[in-house]
């Protein structure tokens, strides 16, 4: 049963690993636009330092975002999709194995540039270090919910604007408690109690979201 | 080891076909017969459980395959019109997920006899991508070489664009198949030579 993960996501990963323009292009992405506030807003470092979190949070949910279609697209237009739903293992294993591999491919390359860019923004270390455990737990519930919308929009027209109104209302709360983490450690009362609502938000996503995920795939082949 | 009873398909708001009933007996080679847009897909679809149907059941050795779909899936293989390859995946890689994924879990000597035995030997290594039409064929079709043990075989227009040997060598693969108490259900356009009496079920007639 291990195996359909395990094999599913180095499948996943080897075809990230191929085609890492995409990758990189996710990761420019995100770079680009945190780096376009400071033109807009002006270089006033208090003002910046405010801003920081907000801006950084923003750019990782948006540059998710972008990655989304990623994750079934081209298995859907290549008959691969089909072929994983008549595998006679549990489907929610696989399709977690593919939302590991976004994740990984997405999310984890955005966490470990965040810090470069919080220099930029001149964020104090300790919160820097408060921002880059909030998108640590933040960032897999965007791959997840992420995942049920890219399949529920899969092989529709505008397929990508409509993934887009589906999710980035889901995505406010995790933003709220992502970006006010570093805030409240800032203010003195301590990051603690939104962190762990990413990471039981994390949780609860990781509990449900690969059966929705299989359920609106079932309903996309058909 | 297939009961088909009473089945129907609707597709967007038209009712493509109904009452189709049909019995699928081991060691029975079945060409599901029509013109273009009768519905063929869409009943091999039906058939390996892709797709719901609009009324009727679908039974796999006297079970409902939606209810035991795990233990039905490992029963049969659908090759349907995609080959199923990534185009940045080589022929061998390609292979070796499809099998994997499948629950055979294949060692790299056996994909490449597969792969050999349906002449690919050559461009086991190169990216899906540069293949022709019936080399990408023949990359999905190579699993049916490490699919014996896999009692029912759908299929899906098998023959289009393979060669006239390649043809013969599969035509005779699927009789083999029978032969040793399997099944097989395809469509197909062409007059294949097979050694297996063919039983051909009209869906025409059952066209609403």
């Amino acid at each position: 049963m291990l195996s359909v993960f395990l094999e599913v996501l180095r499948r996943d990963l080897l075809l990230a690993w191929r085609n890492r323009a995409d990758v990189l292009v996710t990761l420019a992405f995100f770079t680009i636009v945190a780096c376009l506030f400071p033109f807009g807003v002006g270089s006033e470092s208090n003002q910046l330092r405010a801003i920081a979190p907000g801006v950084l949070w923003v750019a990782a949910l948006l540059a998710t975002l972008l990655s989304l279609h990623r994750i079934f697209a081209q298995d859907h237009s290549d008959g691969v999709l089909e072929q994983l739903l008549l595998s006679p293992e549990p489907a929610v294993l696989w399709a977690l194995a593919k939302i590991l591999a976004h994740w990984l491919t997405t999310a984890l390359p955005l966490i470990l540039a965040a810090p470069a860019l919080a220099l930029l923004f001149d964020m104090e270390q300790s919160a820097t270090a408060v921002l880059i455990l909030s998108l640590a737990l933040g960032t897999p519930i965007l791959s997840l919910l992420g995942a049920v919308g890219a399949a529920l929009t899969l092989g529709l027209r505008g397929g990508g604007m409509l993934l887009a109104l589906l999710v980035l209302p889901l995505f406010v709360p995790i933003l709220i408690f992502g970006a006010g983490a570093v805030d409240a450690h800032l203010s003195g009362t301590g990051a603690a109690a939104h962190l762990l609502l990413l990471g039981g938000g994390s949780l609860g996503a990781l509990a449900l979201a690969p059966w929705a995920c299989t359920a609106a795939l079932r309903i996309a082949v058909e | 080891m297939l009961e088909v009873t009473d089945l129907a398909c609707l597709r967007g708001d038209r009712m493509l076909f109904a009452d189709v009933s049909l019995t699928v007996a081991s060691g029975e080679l079945v060409r599901i017969a029509g013109p273009n847009g009768v519905g063929k897909t869409s009943l091999l679809r039906l058939l390996c459980g892709l797709a719901v149907p609009e009324h009727g059941v679908v039974r796999w050795k006297g079970e409902r395959i939606e209810r035991s779909r795990d233990a039905f899936h490992r029963e049969v293989l659908y090759l349907g019109h995609a080959a199923a390859l990534n185009d940045l995946l080589t022929p061998h890689e390609n292979l070796r997920f499809a099998a994997a994924t499948h629950g055979h879990p294949t060692e790299a000597a056996r994909c490449d006899a597969a792969l050999a035995r349906i002449g690919l030997e050559a461009q086991r290594d190169l990216p899906a991508k540069v293949l022709s039409q019936g080399q990408r064929r023949r990359v999905g079709l190579a699993r049916l070489y490490l699919s014996e043990d896999v009692p029912l075989w759908i299929l899906d227009e098998p023959f289009t664009a393979l060669d006239v040997d390649a043809v013969k060598d599969l035509a005779a693969w699927l009789d083999a198949h029978c032969a040793r108490g399997g099944a097989v259900v395809m469509t197909t356009h062409q007059d294949v030579p097979f050694a297996t009496p063919l039983r051909v079920f009209d869906l025409a007639e059952s066209a609403c």
